[in-house]
């Protein structure tokens, strides 16, 4: 390479702190394997698990728009809180989401998930009646299978109706684990 | 002509960077090339949102790059650097920070590329869209905006 790791970095840093940029992404380690983090000028907009970052930037550029560029600043709230979370010194995370791409229903379930406080669990079924659609448990668990910022929207909280843990789009053992980390593992049957 | 597929701007720069350093450094110099190259790809940035044709990307960038060096081969001939004035000498950034998050934008994004990031003024210029005379105002009324609130 030619270019610097000095310049480069001097490049991305300056981009984000100009306000240029539809998304910014970086990767950061974690308990539950390497995560790419990405931020709008809205908020958080994509946590993804086992990231393949060239794929990870064609989505975002589809979605948000083409300036997407990798760089640290910008997501460095996410990354602590994220930090501070799997440490256990974070219950709650205090961060801005970006939602506004998702369908309406979507977003609704997103936002009702965000309810769902560390430490507990609820139900697809559940979800689906605070939506007013009590019909629509399995369209629930599609929007969770797709949520955009795990963890941080807290789709390993909902479990089945008895209690099994079903499914999770970043993989079971994760969200076992995620669940273990909250101290919300004892009263679900595994 | 059929339109091509505009890439996220990360591969574009990780595809082209290289060669729009090695250009700059062939007409202006290792040292000076490094200014450039801050002020050709906020440059690239900036129109990047609006490009609809990602036929030739390379020579796009290479275009922005040789105006660029244009400009500053100009601006040496016209005018050898000048001390900076006064109220433009560089506050302690650890008070810069935080401080400036209450700037208004363009102020803040000028004061921080100054001294956060030593970016010149005709590299400011490119990333606000404006001229190098008018980053250079932003940034001095932005820093004596935070003169004031430090007092």
């Amino acid at each position: 390479m030619t270019v610097s790791p000095i310049l480069d970095n001097r490049f991305r840093e300056a981009a984000a702190a100009a306000g240029l940029l539809d998304v910014t992404y970086d990767l950061t380690d974690s308990p539950v394997g390497t995560l790419l983090l990405a931020t709008t000028d809205r908020g958080l907009c994509r946590i993804s698990f086992d990231p393949q970052p060239d794929r990870e930037a064609e989505w975002l550029a589809q979605t948000f728009g083409v300036r997407v560029l990798r760089a640290t600043k910008p997501v460095e709230p996410v990354r602590r809180q994220l930090n501070e979370y799997f440490e256990g010194k974070r219950t709650r995370f205090e961060l801005q989401v970006d939602l506004h791409r998702s369908a309406p229903f979507s977003r609704e379930i997103l936002e009702r998930l965000a309810l769902v406080p560390h430490g507990e669990t609820t139900t697809y079924g559940a979800l689906a009646r605070a939506a007013g659609r009590p019909q629509a448990a399995r369209a629930v668990g599609t929007v969770m299978n797709r949520n955009p910022v795990p963890i941080v929207l807290p789709c390993h909280r909902v479990v089945g109706a008895n209690g099994s843990l079903v499914g999770y789009g970043g993989g079971l053992e994760r969200k076992e684990l995620l669940l273990k980390l909250e101290g919300a593992l004892q009263n679900t049957l595994l | 002509m059929a339109l091509v597929h505009v890439p996220p701007f990360e591969s574009f720069y990780v595809e082209h960077r290289d060669a729009v350093l090695r250009e700059l450094r062939r007409t202006l110099g290792r040292e000076w090339a490094e200014d450039a190259y801050q002020e050709t790809f906020l440059r690239a940035l900036r129109a990047y949102g609006k490009l609809r044709n990602a036929d030739n990307l390379r020579a796009w960038v290479l275009t922005i790059a040789r105006r660029v060096a244009v400009d500053q081969l100009r601006r040496r001939e016209a005018s050898p650097p000048v001390p900076e004035p006064a109220t433009d000498s560089r506050p302690a950034y650890a008070a810069l920070g935080e401080l400036a998050d209450d700037l208004p934008r363009k102020e803040r994004a000028a004061v921080v590329l100054r001294y956060g990031y030593d970016l010149s003024y005709a590299a400011i210029g490119a990333a606000l869209g404006s001229s190098e005379d008018a980053a250079r105002q932003a940034t001095s009324s932005g820093v004596r905006r935070l003169r004031r609130r430090m007092q």
